[in-house]
């Protein structure tokens, strides 16, 4: 039984060597060409008229975040196999601490910008 | 990988430790994870004082965004050109390793430097850290940024003339993977940059 599944491991050891090795290439060539069509987009987006301009930042949003994703999954090479289980869990710690950082502080300075006197009625009270 | 082979047969707390090259990596992603909360920080920095310019100089009347294009560019393909030296490595091919870092670093260069030319053409504007709250933090974000990157090169360097005088040895392997694992981060960090502090001027 164990013998079995040694010689089936050695068997299929080499093969799996090499299909890493042509995934890499792929991986990066897919990852390469995606990236070029998301950047074009984003720059295409914010340098011509085409897309109506309120939903501008939304688009741009959407793109920076999806290559984001292009990048993480193609070059850093996170994926959903169990090998990267430790990995997915510290990045999705790391996205939530950076969530809070970014998201807290626009809406702590927004909160705290709309609560406050304006200077010049600042500067009549210490007088 | 041959951990695929022997997952089924023994359970996962059983396998004992993982190999060195998984935990050096695992401990590099936590830094670069580190890296990105500092920058997150920043990032925070420049959204709330974007529009603090103090009368001085826009964002929309100062940045000349086909630069930043030609950038983006280069810093996008060194990271693919790294990507090629992460092959080379596998494949064991000193070679072609040189050839895919000179391309790296090349690009990486020129990034530099015209991000260099970019700062320096802005302060011969009287453009500078000090000017509005909105400078102070642009300098910063992209300052830091920018600082990453040239320690990455001297950092590049460094790793091929390890490469040289040592060969291609294990621990020489496990750090050119961290090498490339900070480039790519770097380029994940300036899609950041270029999406909120560039192209946001135009929203």
């Amino acid at each position: 039984m164990s013998e079995g599944e040694v010689s089936a491991s050695l068997k299929d050891a080499p093969t799996e060597e090499t299909d890493e090795g042509v995934t890499s290439l792929q991986s990066y060539l897919i990852g390469l060409g995606l990236a070029i069509l998301l950047t074009l987009a984003s720059f295409g987006a914010a340098l011509t008229h085409v897309v109506w301009a309120p939903g501008l930042a939304v688009l741009l949003a959407v793109l920076a975040i999806a290559q984001m994703g292009v990048h993480l999954v193609f070059f850093l090479h996170v994926s959903s196999s169990p090998g990267s289980a430790n990995t997915i869990l510290a990045l999705a710690f790391g996205i939530f601490v950076v969530g809070l950082v970014v998201f807290g502080s626009l809406i702590i300075m927004a909160n705290l910008n709309d609560n406050m006197l304006p200077m010049d009625q600042l500067m009549q009270m210490q007088r | 990988m041959s951990g695929a082979v022997v997952e089924g047969a023994i359970p996962i707390s059983q396998r004992g430790p993982a190999s060195t090259r998984v935990v050096v990596s695992y401990g590099f992603w936590l830094f670069l994870l580190s890296d990105i909360v500092i920058f997150s920080g920043l990032f925070a920095a420049y959204a709330v004082l974007s529009q603090r310019t103090a009368g001085g100089p826009t964002g929309a009347q100062l940045f000349d965004l086909r630069h930043v294009f030609i950038e983006t560019s280069c810093l996008l393909l060194s990271s693919f050109t790294c990507g090629l030296c992460m092959i080379a490595l596998e494949r064991g091919s000193q070679r072609m390793l040189y050839l895919w870092s000179a391309v790296t670093f090349a690009l990486g260069a020129s990034f530099i430097a015209l991000e260099l030319s970019e700062f320096l053409t802005l302060f011969s504007q009287g453009v500078n850290p000090t000017r509005s709250a909105f400078l102070s933090a642009f300098f910063a974000l992209v300052g830091t940024h920018g600082l990453h990157v040239t320690v990455g090169l001297c950092w590049l360097v460094i790793m091929m003339a390890q490469v040289a005088t040592l060969g291609l040895r294990p621990k020489i392997k496990r750090r050119l993977v961290c090498f490339s694992l900070f480039w790519h981060a770097l380029d994940l960090v300036w899609i950041g940059v270029f999406t909120i502090v560039y192209l946001g001027v135009r929203t």
